[in-house]
């Protein structure tokens, strides 16, 4: 039946692949989460928000003041994703605490949408319009495409290993 | 307490409270726009601008910037959940909301982060 605010089929998609480890049915008060759930997703949030930190001071920014390191961090970040999101949900039968430990966990907190607005504010406030467009747009482009290439290059992975 | 460990206990609370706060968005209305992540990315950006206001203005120090900015926030925005929405939505044919979803994220993560950002330096500055 399809929605009647969206038009779109009700059971075409859920579109919050981190949030849900069963199809719980919309409207309805959601369940008190497992205990266990919200702790593997703790323990990988704080692995990846100490890698992000790691990348920065491995990498601190330059003289130029553009944010390469939050970019490239955001970048693999959504790569992984494509790939990680695809295996778990269209190839393998995975364990039901490896998505939220990995995908919302690990690459949730590995990767920041706030520092990626902060940083286009620091280089507003520093007069610096046209590098923070460029860091606005490439890192959107950047994301978009490693997600795609990600999600695409793993189902052609696996239907060249079905085809064998 | 070291950097690693405020940065590791910050992102320990933030990956929680956006799984958290997902779930409770998501429950609560029937469209694909993934509004749960929708607001974790625009008030953790609130926070870290008004964060980063402060910072500039000497009212916040070093810990509360790594705790609070590097882990909690960091850790509480995603970008690549964003992204795989986005992506989950072009895919199966809702164009529209997949720029939409773009376009508002960035138009309403860049307004929260400039206003914490101004409303922090003239409180602070």
């Amino acid at each position: 039946m399809p929605s009647q605010r969206t038009g779109l089929p009700a059971s075409a998609e859920s579109v919050d692949p981190d949030a849900g480890l069963s199809p719980t049915p919309r409207r309805r008060e959601p369940r008190l989460p497992q205990y266990t759930v919200l702790g593997v997703i703790a323990v990988g949030g704080a692995l990846g928000a100490v890698a992000r930190y790691g990348a920065s001071r491995l990498w601190p920014a330059g003289t130029d003041g553009f944010p390469w390191v939050t970019l490239a961090v955001n970048v693999v970040g959504c790569l992984v994703i494509g790939v990680f999101l695809v295996v778990v949900s269209e190839v393998i039968t995975a364990h039901r605490l490896l998505r939220p430990f990995f995908a919302t966990g690990v690459l949730g907190g590995f990767t920041t949408f706030s520092t990626y607005c902060v940083d286009i504010v620091r280089l507003v406030e520093h007069g610096r319009a046209g590098p923070a467009l460029a860091y606005l747009a490439a890192t959107l482009v950047a994301a978009m495409a490693a997600v795609s290439a990600g999600a695409w290059s793993t189902r052609r992975v696996v239907a060249k290993w079905g085809e064998r | 307490m070291s950097d690693i460990l405020l940065v590791a206990l910050g992102g320990a609370v933030g990956a929680p409270l956006r799984y958290l706060t997902d779930r409770a968005v998501q429950s609560r209305h029937d469209t694909v726009f993934p509004w749960g992540t929708f607001t974790v990315n625009v008030v953790g950006s609130l926070i870290l601008g008004i964060l980063t206001g402060a910072a500039l203005a000497g009212a916040a120090g070093h810990t509360l910037q790594v705790l609070l900015g590097t882990g909690l926030c960091g850790a509480l925005t995603t970008y690549s959940t964003f992204s795989y929405e986005t992506l989950r939505l072009a895919e199966t044919g809702a164009r529209f909301f997949a720029v939409a979803n773009v376009a508002a994220s960035v138009v309403a993560g860049l307004g929260a982060a400039f206003a914490g950002f101004a409303v922090a330096q003239s409180l602070f500055g």
